[in-house]
């Protein structure tokens, strides 16, 4: 490394033009980011490199590299928000390796070549895996943060009446998006003092052992809350497997449609809809 | 003595409220009172509040359910109210569903079950 800082002092300028340009012509680079800025990314970093290089320490967890490490953790998440490829990240550190190896060579023609090309090599790799980790952890907290949402938004729960709540579920129940619509339909109950409750599985794609389980155990602690529950939305694929999976729906009252569920709930409560003759 | 729980009378029924998380025992107590003043009092009906409790395991639900069927056997009827949400959640987890306890959302939907279950228990 004694070497390289040798040479890299000798021409700072040199190397870093050296990199920018080859940042510039890489192919797979589409450079969704302004040119002003690349530039401006790189000679930060640059510097930060030569003066961690310039400590001696080749391991890139000394506290000699923390400030460079910073930087590019920056330079990840900026690139990452912006959109750009996985690749064209880690380009921006890989593309210095040639950078290097350019000086090493025309330079620095020495019996230890082999030996510095290897230190540079392992040096910059690290590098690399460290913007990749960087911008493979961002892309999973945006991820995370969706599937989040994705819960919250998928449970609503639909006062249809006077004490009549609907609640359609979409998509496949498991069992942590279960619990959230068991909270969610209870805590509703509550809130509008519902007398019935109405779980819609027209948007259910398809029933298993669990998802009765689970349908099972939201209903029962409905009616424990004191509410009546209806299932509805039962499509007749879905009643063939649950039939064919053998499942005891005993506790549970279904009906074919949300319609359907609701004539029921109006009946209950001593309700009925008219049509209104306005001839008379 | 002093733990026991108080049984109100309310015109044919009686309410029980529970106010905080009862030790087994004084659960056994008020199964043993609830009876005796049913029989005494010649109740129709038994309101159980639960609006207070956070917690109700296995034993407090077993409890409520051998209540509902004690009066029964003394012909009045049982409904337990204000049971939380997470009370709800947490029984079901537990595989207590209390088939044989009536339920409802709090005392003013008991009282109306109450009174609508003996109309037309009086009718028929």
């Amino acid at each position: 490394m004694k070497k390289i800082m040798e040479l890299l002092s000798g021409d700072v300028s040199g190397v870093l033009s050296k990199w920018i340009s080859l940042q510039r012509n890489d192919e797979s680079s589409s450079l969704s980011i302004p040119e002003d800025e690349v530039v401006s990314q790189s000679t930060d970093f640059f510097k930060l490199f030569v003066r961690a290089v310039a400590s001696g320490k080749t391991d890139i967890n000394d506290p000699a590299w923390d400030e460079t490490l910073t930087m590019l953790r920056e330079v990840a998440i900026y690139r990452g928000q912006r959109g750009l490829k996985p690749a064209e990240t880690a380009t921006f550190v890989l593309s210095l390796k040639e950078a290097l190896f350019e000086v090493l060579l025309e330079k620095g023609r020495s019996k230890n070549l082999l030996e510095d090309l290897w230190s540079v090599t392992v040096c910059v790799d690290k590098l690399g895996l460290f913007v990749m980790s960087i911008f493979i952890e961002k892309r999973e907290d945006v991820i995370e943060r969706q599937q989040e949402e994705l819960l919250e938004v998928s449970t609503p729960v639909v006062e249809l009446w006077d004490g009549v709540l609907a609640l359609p579920v979409i998509g496949t129940l498991d069992s942590s998006r279960a619990q959230v619509v068991m909270e969610g339909l209870l805590d509703a109950i509550v809130q509008f003092e519902a007398k019935i409750a109405i779980i819609d599985i027209t948007g259910v794609p398809a029933v298993d052992t669990q998802t009765a389980q689970h349908l099972l155990k939201t209903v029962t602690a409905a009616e424990l809350m004191g509410a009546e529950c209806y299932i509805s939305g039962v499509r007749p694929q879905i009643a063939q497997t649950i039939v064919q999976l053998g499942l005891d729906l005993g506790g549970m009252q279904t009906k074919g449609s949300l319609m359907s569920a609701f004539q029921q709930s109006l009946n209950r409560l001593g309700l009925s809809i008219q049509k209104i003759d306005n001839k008379g | 003595m002093q733990n026991n729980i108080p049984i109100l009378k309310l015109g044919d029924f009686l309410l029980v409220t529970i106010q905080m998380d009862v030790h087994d025992r004084t659960a056994l107590q008020l199964q043993d009172d609830l009876t005796n003043e049913i029989s005494k009092r010649r109740s129709k009906g038994v309101l159980i509040d639960i609006s207070n409790l956070e917690v109700v395991d296995s034993f407090m639900g077993r409890v409520l359910s051998d209540i509902a069927s004690m009066a029964k056997v003394l012909d009045a009827e049982t409904v337990v109210v204000g049971m939380r949400p997470a009370v709800a959640m947490t029984l079901v987890e537990l595989g207590l569903s209390l088939p044989s306890v009536v339920t409802a959302l709090n005392l003013e939907r008991g009282m109306e079950l109450l009174t609508q279950r003996l109309g037309r228990k009086g009718n028929g």
